[in-house]
This record gives C-alpha cells, structure tokens and sequence, in this order.
C-alpha cells in the first residue's frame, strides 16, 4: 500500500465519519464544525484526484462561505435545540430501514455498471496533456468557452439568491430612531432659528 | 491500487448518510439543509471521480455549476429559516404546514 493509498483512506475515513457526526451530534454548532471537517477531507480526496481548481474552490466556497453562513444562523437563532433533538430516537428505525435499501439499491447499481465499449472516443472534452496545461487553465478554456451560457446562467443563480437573501430578511424597524436624510437636506435655515425678545421679569 | 470504485463507495455512503440525516432530523430545518449539503457534496464527489477516471473535464465543470446552485440553495435556505423563525419564534417543521400558502 504506497502513501497516495493510505492517504485516500484517510480522507475517506475522515469524510464518512464526520458526515456521519453531522447528523447524530447533539449541538447544531457542532453538525457545522463536522461539516466543515468533511468538507476540507473531502476537498483533500479532489487534490488525489488530480482536481485541484475543484478543491480549492471547496475549501474557499463550501468552508469559507456556506458554513460560516450556517454558523451564524445557529449562534443567531435563540432556538431550543434540546427539544427537536428529543424525539430523534423514535425516527432512528425508519431513517435506517431507508438507508440500509438505498445502500442495497446503490450496491446492485455499482455490482453490475460497466463502462462501455469505446468510451476513449467518444468523451466530451477529453482532459489536455497535463504536463502542457495545468488543470484550471485547462479548466478555465471550458468554462469561458464551450459551457459560457452554463456560466453566464451560474452568475444569475447567485445574482438572484443574493437578491432574495437580501429581501426576505430585510425588515423594516418601527422601534428604532434612524435619520431622514431628506428632511435634513430640505429643512430651511431661515426657519431654523427664531430670535424672541423677553423682556425683563417676564416668561414667554 | 485506488480504484473509481473506491470514490464511489465513499460518494454512495455520504449520500445514503445525507438521506439518513434527513430522516433523523425530522424538526430541525437546520441539520436537514446540512444532510442537503452532504447529499450535494457526494454527487459532486462522484463528478470529478469519474472526470479524473474517464479522462473527461466535463465532470469538473458541472461540479462547479453544482457548487454554485449549493451555494445559492443554503444563501436562501437560511434566509427563509432567519424570517420564519423571526415570525414563529421556532424552527420545527411541523409548524411550516400553518402557513398555508
């Protein structure tokens, strides 16, 4: 067993593991920090694979963004998680009865799948030599060539999710003071002061 | 020798792990959109399986637009979660059924 073995085994190890502590820890805060695990070993697993644009982009989109935006949602949310947490022992046979059929219906798949006859040739955009091109610019001349639409497409996704992120939790406050830039910018200097003059011993 | 169907062991146990999560977790809307996550991480990690395996950069390709709809999924996902906890004050998803359109 050479080192790249017992290094995938290790990812692989790692990877199931903490995906599998995602969904059985008991704190929320802890799900995400598993999650994180999993996906930094699994972003460890691409670099074997030769992909490394793939698993940097993991390591910056994955670990950098969505669970940091999951851990702030769960230190924000005053939630009672003891209590969802309470009645997890009563699923527990139903949730294992689907996962041992899946598991079955994944193995008949992988124990009869084969690749077919002459798949060298008819490959999509067969990978460049690497030893020529490095695996992102080899990947960058799909992306902004042949799948640009697909690419164009992917930027509104995130346009649109920003957009609705930003509308749904934004909330107008009616219990907080804020400035009225337009009152401040039309109020009128010469109206602004009144001179009065009091005489002596009297009150306005 | 590490082999394809090694990675697709690896990418089927996540999977089923994601589904089981689902199912464990049946209140917490928070650990069902991580199970989501594990879910989209074990096809994206039989994408580039198959890309390096097969030779073919498409696979690597579409593991970046999956990331993308990933990412754009839990952005809004937890948005929605932040506005009915804002309104119900809890996130178990028993009570989602009362909103009724």
């Amino acid at each position: 067993m050479g080192l790249a073995d017992i290094t995938f085994y290790l990812f692989a190890v790692t990877v199931v593991l903490s995906g599998l502590l995602v969904v059985v820890s008991r704190s929320p805060v802890h799900s995400v920090l598993w999650l994180i695990l999993a996906f930094l070993s699994s972003a460890g697993m691409f670099v074997l694979l030769g992909a490394e644009f793939v698993a940097m982009l993991l390591v910056i989109v994955y670990v950098g963004a969505v669970a940091v935006l999951f851990l702030f949602v769960v230190m924000m949310l005053d939630v009672d998680f003891a209590g969802l947490k309470a009645e997890m022992a009563k699923y527990i046979p139903l949730a294992g009865l689907i996962g041992v059929i899946l598991l079955m219906q994944f193995a008949m798949v992988y124990g009869t799948w084969q690749f077919s006859d002459g798949y060298e040739t008819r490959l999509n955009s067969p990978t460049p030599d690497l030893t020529q091109i490095q695996n992102t610019a080899a990947l960058g001349q799909l992306v902004y060539d042949k799948y640009i639409l697909l690419f164009q497409a992917a930027g509104l996704i995130l346009l649109v999710a920003m957009i609705g992120a930003i509308v749904l939790t934004l909330r107008h406050r009616v219990d907080v003071k804020r400035q009225d830039p337009l009152a401040q910018m039309f109020r009128d200097p010469a109206k602004a002061m009144e001179l009065k003059d009091v005489k002596p011993g009297q009150g306005l | 020798m590490i082999g394809l169907e090694h990675y697709l062991i690896v990418a089927a146990t996540l999977f089923v792990i994601g589904i089981f999560g689902i199912f464990l977790n049946r209140k917490n809307v928070i650990i069902i959109l991580m199970s989501i996550e594990l879910m989209l991480l074990a096809v994206n990690i039989n994408l580039v399986a198959f890309s390096s395996f097969l030779g073919d950069l498409t696979g690597q390709v579409f593991t970046l637009f999956v990331l993308t709809v990933a990412a754009a999924e839990a952005a809004i996902g937890l948005a929605i979660l932040v506005c009915f906890f804002r309104t119900r004050g809890t996130i178990a998803v028993e009570d989602v059924s009362n909103m009724k359109g």
